[in-house]
């Protein structure tokens, strides 16, 4: 218990762009710290000497031919946006 | 002012390289020109659900090649990580890049001062991604007066280089000379455009001073948005003298991010409180290792040209060259194969540096030439010509103007000097009889000279020259006159 | 009244096997099939939900199609005119495409999947998009936007997840078969729960380009099916090399239906203990115990084995899966495509304000334990150690099947349980998947076929799991016991 608190709640949230509301805060301090717990157990397995797997297979050097293939359109690239202007994606002021 | 003196800078570079692939780094879209917002885009490089990376092999090569340039060493195998933060230019919010296995490190770089050489350690040169473009709204274009921004995506996903020096570089002069040597050795890969202006090359810069002598190293600041070899000097020389001045005034200097202004030429923190990113780096699980053969090294390093450092290194060892004449030979490939060109056909080689350096360089710059095997001088007739003079069949002074037509015209010597009858004098009999006419005409020259004033020599050789029409072999006058004289 | 399969089967009951035989012999017509499954979804979809959207007009116009090219004697692949439902995160062009998130609501994805194009050029039938839990986050797809999906067994109940809806939906006969996908159990667990066949296989084997990513070194597209033939006809047509992802496996595919063989005389089967103790449901117990037996009568070695390193794979698991999730899902942010807060007035507000409105509870809980473990000061703790964890689970997995062809499991601990009994707890939710995501982990292939019904009429799954690239063991395996156990139960809806 007491593994991550309020603040460190805030920050991760702030890290993660997401707005945890005042009153939400308790409930996800007491539910990330729960799960912490639980998982901080992998802590006292022996690593030593352990290398992590890249991949299952071992597969090495997946590399592309610098060949161009076709871009979309761009009525394509922006058919999805949620606010559009001049062709390009319109975000509010940057903070 | 006499503070700095006091002080040592200590600099590093972080410069960002855009390549000039067919493709991005992580998908098939055309690297854009200047092209409308928005249309060399694909569901990759616009970061939508489901889509994956894979790596253009080009790119790694052209990494590579820089990396070597570079005297790196090439690691056994490279990854890429994840750095996360979220930026609207970002389309994924992370950025593929790489982080504690790079493709190259532990090189480095020489840049020539003049009156010494600055080795610049390179720490590592790794490959990533570049982000989308930000356009700001609002009449002055500037992010902090905008109400809004607009994205473009054309650029993200471009493969960039990163070079990042250790800490060695000691004044802004140096850091100049370290990107202008960049730059150079990058162009002369033929791998980028390597242009600030467009952003093709770009660089940050970290600053700290420490007293000189001092063991501690000063707290260092980013300097940002040093878009020109002028604005990096001229940013990193406030930003030392402002750095001084917060030490000397007992201050602290503080850690952060400072952006150059250039209409006013200083350095500013950035305005919203800058805490130290979290990237939360991990390596990239849509990609697998890469594993740099040895066989793919040495065959990218044989399609490396000779390097301009290199090649005025053995200009200096094969043809016995003084430095500033390899570096200035050897800083251009096209002039330096004509050097050498050059000294296939004739065996003095500093005789032909002195000729390209001087009176050739001059007339090329006069006559707006870029490269020198445009003009109409060849290597042979210019040996040709070099040879002329050394046999004495016309003076050095006559050789300036035959080279000049040979310049115009493209003739060799020999036809330029046999249809102006400028061949030299230098039979003595011939010139014996001219300098006694001289002699007995300027008496009073004449006894100066005997009289131990030197500059009377010059006079009666001119009074030669007149009545030779400038064919008298002028050294051999001197020694006639000499012995005429006693 | 129990109906059992078999003679006198409705055609939305059918098999894709049984189904294609049909067609070819135009005993049935694609037509006919794919209205026989649209009249089903219409009688028990709003008690189901397993659908968020379907896309009944251009299927029936695609049956008309597939009718055309059967008359004219083309070709017909094991999927061709078959409906099929496809889970809500793999990405159908021109498709809204949801992952049952608010922040995709709306999203409209420009490009197929590759599995999408693969099984398009075999003409198959997209009855529609499937309900599952946001974002695949989840165990019993009570995670969704669009509502819970529920058992069709016990509509009180939950269906499993992530793929609740691609299971359901072919439990209840909407679908012939399905996609879902599976990042720690979630095309398997609901498998187990419906009374279907599930199967994830090898990590690679099938393309992830344009799965929506949770855990990158995780995640695999696979089939829910109604029997282990029909599995392997969707491995057929799904498996394969693809030049657009990089972690995809470059080797031929077999045929995987010529390991349907009904003999596994000889076989090594393992029992691994970790998974047959926490927390296993008594009748669980006795239906797996029982499908073991059966194993040996058939000639099959059976042995226990332990892997101590098991007992690690949930922590693992959970704290490698939201670290890739938190990195994966940051590109949900208003500002290309989804969901958007239009009000916000800066950058951060709308980043802010879109995602905390456009995710759910348990996105939002994933998001922040991931970006707790990549975090400075925790990641070495956290997820390096994992990652060194799991490479231990590996390696153990790897001198187990030195030992054995295959080894067998309960697919899920427990049978389905109540709507609403585990979302208090998260934790609680997360035992679910205890026999399922140590196979993730280790990117081995695995099968979950129906073992029985509890007294409740409950399905129960046992799990198959194979060394990486031996889905030929797993398959013949499944096939010998599906045969043996003769389950031909269906839900009574």
């Amino acid at each position: 218990m007491g593994r991550i608190s309020k603040d460190d709640v805030r920050y991760v949230a702030k890290l993660a762009e997401l707005e945890i509301r005042q009153e939400e805060i308790e409930k996800m301090t007491s539910q990330l710290d729960k799960i912490l717990d639980y998982v901080a157990e992998v802590s006292r397995v022996d690593t030593e000497g352990v290398t992590p797997v890249s991949h299952i297979l071992d597969i090495k050097n997946v590399l592309r031919e610098d060949v161009p293939k076709e871009s979309v359109a761009q009525e394509t690239a922006l058919e999805n946006a949620p606010d559009e202007k001049d062709s390009g994606f319109r975000v509010p002021k940057i903070d | 002012m006499g503070e700095e003196n006091k002080y040592q800078p200590v600099i590093g570079l972080e410069t960002h390289v855009e390549l000039n692939t067919e493709t991005k780094m992580f998908c098939g879209c055309r690297l854009s020109f200047g092209d409308e917002k928005n249309t060399h885009t694909c569901p990759v490089c616009l970061g939508h659900p489901g889509s994956l990376p894979v790596v253009n092999k080009k790119a790694v090569e052209h990494a590579i090649k820089i990396a070597l340039a570079l005297n790196c060493r090439i690691n056994e195998y490279t990854i890429f990580h994840r750095k996360n933060y979220f930026y609207p230019d970002m389309p994924k919010n992370y950025q593929i890049s790489q982080y504690d296995i790079p493709l190259g490190v532990e090189g480095h770089l020489e840049i020539d001062m003049g009156s010494y050489v600055r080795r610049v350690g390179i720490t590592r040169v790794h490959m990533e991604e570049d982000t989308g473009k930000l356009l700001h709204t609002g009449s002055t274009g500037r992010i902090s007066e905008s109400e809004a921004s607009i994205v473009d995506f054309n650029r993200a996903g471009t493969p960039l280089i990163e070079v990042v020096t250790e800490p060695d570089i000691r004044s802004p002069e140096e850091a100049r000379e370290y990107m202008v040597a960049l730059r150079n050795l990058i162009l002369f890969l033929e791998v980028s455009d390597c242009s600030m202006e467009e952003g093709s090359l770009r660089c940050d810069a970290n600053v700290s001073v420490m007293e000189k002598g001092a063991a501690k190293i000063g707290t260092k600041t980013e300097i940002k948005n040093l878009n020109s070899f002028r604005f990096l000097q001229r940013g990193l020389e406030y930003e030392v003298k402002r750095q001084v001045e917060v030490l000397e005034s007992k201050g602290r200097v503080i850690q952060q991010t400072r952006h150059y202004d250039n209409r006013t030429g200083t350095t500013k923190a950035l305005r919203s409180k800058e805490e130290a990113h979290d990237y939360r780096y991990f390596p990239e699980p849509d990609l697998v290792p890469i594993y740099v053969e040895d066989k793919t090294v040495e065959e990218i390093r044989k399609t490396i040209p000779e390097l301009p450092s290199e090649k005025a290194g053995r200009f200096g060892s094969e043809y016995g060259l003084p430095a500033e004449d390899c570096v200035f030979l050897a800083g251009d490939m096209d002039m330096a194969d004509y050097f050498e060109e050059s000294c296939r056909h004739y065996d003095n080689p500093k005789n032909i540096a002195n000729w390209i350096m001087g009176d050739f360089s001059a007339l090329m710059n006069k006559n707006g030439i870029k490269t020198i095997s445009e003009s109409r001088v060849t290597p042979e007739n210019l040996c040709r010509m070099l040879k002329i003079v050394d046999e004495g069949k016309i003076s050095s002074k006559m050789a300036k103007s035959v080279f000049e037509e040979m310049f115009e015209t493209g003739r060799d010597p020999g036809s330029i000097i046999e249809s102006r009858g400028l061949e030299q004098i230098s039979d003595e009999s011939i010139l014996g009889s001219v300098v006694d006419e001289v002699i007995s005409e300027n008496p009073g020259p004449v006894a100066e000279l005997k009289g131990g004033k030197e500059k009377a020599i010059s006079f009666l050789v001119g009074k030669v020259l007149a009545k030779t029409k400038g064919k008298a072999n002028p050294q051999l006058v001197v020694e006639i006159i000499r012995k005429k004289i006693g | 009244m129990n109906r059992l399969a078999g003679e006198g089967l409705e055609t939305y009951y059918l098999t894709a096997h049984d189904l294609k035989d049909k067609l070819k012999k135009k005993e049935i017509s694609c037509l006919e099939a794919t209205e026989s499954s649209f009249r089903r979804i219409s009688e028990v979809e709003d008690r189901v939900n397993s659908f968020i959207r379907l896309e009944k007009e251009s299927a029936l116009a695609k049956a008309k199609e597939v009718d055309s090219l059967i008359a004219s004697g083309g070709e017909v692949g094991d999927l061709t005119g078959i409906p099929v439902a496809v889970k809500d995160n793999i990405c159908t062009k021109d498709i809204t495409t949801t992952c049952a998130s608010r922040i995709l609501e709306n999203y409209v994805p420009i490009y197929n999947a590759s599995v999408i194009e693969k099984l398009e050029k075999q003409s198959y039938i997209l009855l529609g998009k499937s309900n599952m839990d946001e974002f695949a986050m989840g165990s019993s797809s009570e995670n969704s936007y669009f509502g819970p999906v529920k058992n069709p067994w016990d509509i009180t109940r939950v269906p499993g997840g992530s793929s609740g809806g691609p299971a359901a939906s072919v439990a209840a006969g909407e679908a012939v078969c399905a996609l879902g996908s599976d990042t720690g159990g979630s095309i398997r667990q609901p498998a187990s729960l419906c009374g279907i066949v599930g199967m994830k296989p090898t990590y690679g084997l099938v393309s992830r380009y344009g799965l929506v990513a949770f855990a990158s070194s995780l995640d695999q597209i696979g089939p829910l099916t109604r029997d282990v033939e029909d599995c392997a006809s969707v491995l057929n047509a799904i498996c394969g090399h693809d030049e657009n992802d990089s972690t995809s496996i470059n080797r031929p595919v077999p045929d995987y239906r010529s390991f349907l063989k009904p003999d596994i005389k000889g076989l090594k089967i393992g029992i691994p203990s970790e998974l047959m103790v926490e927390g296993i449901d008594s009748e669980v117990r006795e239906k797996v115990t029982g499908v073991i037996s059966m194993a040996e009568d058939m000639g099959a070695e059976v042995e226990e084995i332990s892997i101590p390193s098991l007992k690690h794979a949930l922590s693992v698991y959970y704290i490698i899966a939201p670290s890739e999730a938190s990195s994966n899902l940051s590109r949900y942010d208003g500002v290309r495509y989804g969901y958007r807060d239009m009000e916000a007035k800066t950058l951060r507000e709308m980043y802010r304000k879109s995602r905390v409105e456009g995710f759910g509870d348990e996105v939002k809980r994933r998001i922040m334990i991931g970006t707790y473990c990549l975090s400075a000061g925790y990641y070495d703790e956290f997820y390096e150690k994992a990652r060194r964890v799991r490479a231990i689970i590996i390696n153990d997995f790897k001198k187990a099947f030195g030992k054995f062809d295959v080894l067998l499991s309960p697919t899920s601990p427990t049978t389905a349980f109540k709507i609403g009994e585990k979302t208090e707890d998260p934790l609680t939710m997360y035992l679910s998947d205890i026999c399922t995501i140590p196979v993730n982990l280790a990117g081995l292939p695995a099968i979950s076929i129906p073992a029985g019904l509890s007294r409740d009429r409950l399905p129960i799954g046992v799990q198959v799991i194979g060394d990486v690239l031996r889905e030929d063991n797993i398959l013949r395996a499944a096939y010998s016991l599906e045969k043996a156990i003769g389950f031909k139960d269906l839900p009574e809806l």
